[in-house]
């Protein structure tokens, strides 16, 4: 449906009330949102640009920030084929249990992330039962991520997969094609948009994520220490505008990955315009 | 790789990252008997914390139930310039840090803040106390209600809302009795949502507590604290607490959902 066709059904008169509510609304977001994160902006750039330079271009912060690019990109790639195969035997399979597997899916969404953490010390941790450590390693922090952002892509590719038209598999496979050929020709072109926006909402949260990797990652600058932790121990030595700095950093790219989505549903829907 | 070799890798997978790691907590929580596990939740620390959770929720909860509703309203029934720009403003909390949140508060509201100084005049303190926290734990829940919502008002579209002023209804009485009765279950299932993420946040609200013990923890706070402290006992009941919230929100959700998708 094309938004002129809505606004030609909408009456001027349902359009003019409640500019209130608007008003309200968008004061809210204001205060709430968008002055704190402005003022982030203009603190960062306190020293002028040669100190945002300066802070953003120090070697801790820089390996800080290059090491949660690195380990969001590797969580994001694993989830993306792991969420995947998790959606496929949610939709395509049956087994006993799978309504409480499918619940379990939510639960690092539902879980705080400070108890998902926790969680993940208490089996694989230095008193674990399992006999191995990631305390304190990059393995620990890339388990901790992987835990939080399981159910984006599942959450996102469950749903195109339950109405995906199963004639068209048929007809493939009926015309002599392997199951293999099915699913890379047919399957996954149709899956790709919601596997990507589901590997774009889980790379914001990983690249921002402070609950769960504070524990685990023991915070050792240059191994361990990822952007997020990097931050809060620049707050917790009084040095904001470093803070703002790499915050600024961060609050870049959660932009640029919401505009990607935003690209990827356009994309996704540019045949139903 | 056959139907079951699939099956067994997604379950697998999903055993060894969630599932076993969160039964090992709650065993963990109760392996020194229910009685201890009880004691470390009913010290004045755990209760104090919990408490402090739960005030933070209830004042947090209903602000972003009003705002989401208006701003889905908002988005959805109104055409206004900068409509773009809420509706990437209203997500950023979803993909932002939440220790960015935090500074961000300080820097407005903090020593130096350019609120924070006059604030202090007043003798109101914001940063290190409640008030701070509570903007923390807005800020971070706020988009669940909105994002909820607007699916569902885009669902029942605007007929039944013109026929009523059409009949001569005020804007009031279309909201109550034609708007909300339709967008009911949305606003609760992004109630839920909101309810678990501000009991569960951490990051923002670490940030600005200043983990004054007794004072400005929260549960997910006290959790950290016991765990540097050395008690997994305090340590893991306090988290079988919070994660027993997290499953009472799952339950919740599928009690929703299905409600939701069959308006």
């Amino acid at each position: 449906m094309s938004s002129v066709a809505v606004a030609s059904r909408t009456p001027a008169r349902a359009r003019r009330g409640g500019g209130l509510g608007l008003g309200i609304a968008s004061g809210y977001l204001s205060v709430i949102v968008l002055i704190p994160l402005a003022t982030v902006l203009l603190r960062s750039t306190e020293a002028g640009l040669d100190g945002f330079w300066r802070a953003i271009s120090n070697p801790q912060a820089v390996a800080a920030l290059r090491l949660t690019l690195l380990v969001s990109l590797a969580v994001v790639a694993i989830n993306a084929v792991a969420g995947t195969a998790i959606a496929w035997v949610l939709v395509r399979d049956d087994f006993r249990g799978k309504t409480v597997v499918n619940s379990l899916i939510d639960l690092p969404f539902a879980l705080p992330t400070i108890i998902a953490g926790l969680t993940l010390l208490a089996l694989y941790g230095p008193r674990g039962p399992v006999g191995v450590n990631v305390a304190y390693t990059q393995a620990g922090l890339v388990m901790a991520l992987l835990f939080v952002t399981l159910p984006f892509v599942v959450r996102t590719v469950q749903p195109v997969l339950l109405e995906l038209d199963a004639e068209m598999e048929e007809a493939a496979r009926s015309l002599g094609a392997s199951s293999q050929a099915v699913f890379r020709r047919i399957v996954f072109p149709n899956l790709l948009p919601a596997i990507l926006s589901g590997a774009a909402l889980a790379f914001a949260r990983a690249i921002g994520e402070f609950g769960a990797v504070v524990l685990i990652s023991g915070n050792q600058p240059f191994r361990t220490e990822v952007a997020s932790v990097y931050i809060f121990g620049q707050i917790e030595s009084d040095n904001v505008t470093a803070a703002a700095a790499v915050s600024v950093v961060l609050l870049g790219l959660s932009l640029l990955v919401l505009f990607a989505i935003g690209g990827v549903r356009r994309w996704a829907t540019r045949h139903d315009g | 790789m056959g139907r079951y070799g699939l099956r067994f890798v997604a379950l697998g997978y999903l055993a060894a990252l969630v599932a076993f790691p969160v039964a090992l907590v709650f065993w963990r929580a109760f392996e020194a008997g229910l009685g201890e596990a009880w004691a470390s939740v009913t010290t004045p620390g755990a209760l104090h914390a919990l408490w402090l959770s739960v005030l933070i929720a209830c004042i947090a909860v209903p602000l972003n139930t009003i705002f989401g509703v208006l701003c889905a309203l908002a988005i959805v029934r109104r055409r206004f310039r900068g409509h773009g720009l809420v509706n990437t403003v209203v997500d950023l909390p979803l993909a932002l840090s939440p220790v960015v949140v935090g500074l961000a508060l300080i820097l407005v509201y903090g020593r130096n803040g350019w609120l924070g100084d006059t604030l202090a005049d007043l003798g109101v303190r914001v940063i290190f106390a409640l008030p701070g926290m509570v903007l923390a734990t807005v800020f971070i829940s706020l988009p669940f209600v909105v994002r909820e919502v607007v699916p569902v008002l885009r669902e029942i579209g605007d007929e039944q809302e013109q026929a009523a002023s059409t009949l001569g209804a005020s804007g009031w009485q279309t909201f109550w009795r034609i708007t909300l009765p339709a967008i009911r279950w949305g606003i609760a299932y992004g109630v839920v949502l909101t309810t678990a993420r501000t009991l569960g946040e951490f990051g923002a609200v670490s940030v600005v507590s200043g983990h004054l013990a007794g004072r400005t923890n929260t549960l997910t706070l006290h959790v950290e604290e016991r765990f540097q402290s050395f008690d997994p006992v305090g340590t893991y009941s306090a988290s079988v607490l919070l994660a027993l919230l997290a499953v009472a929100t799952l339950l919740a959700m599928n009690l929703f959902r299905p409600k939701e998708e069959e308006e």
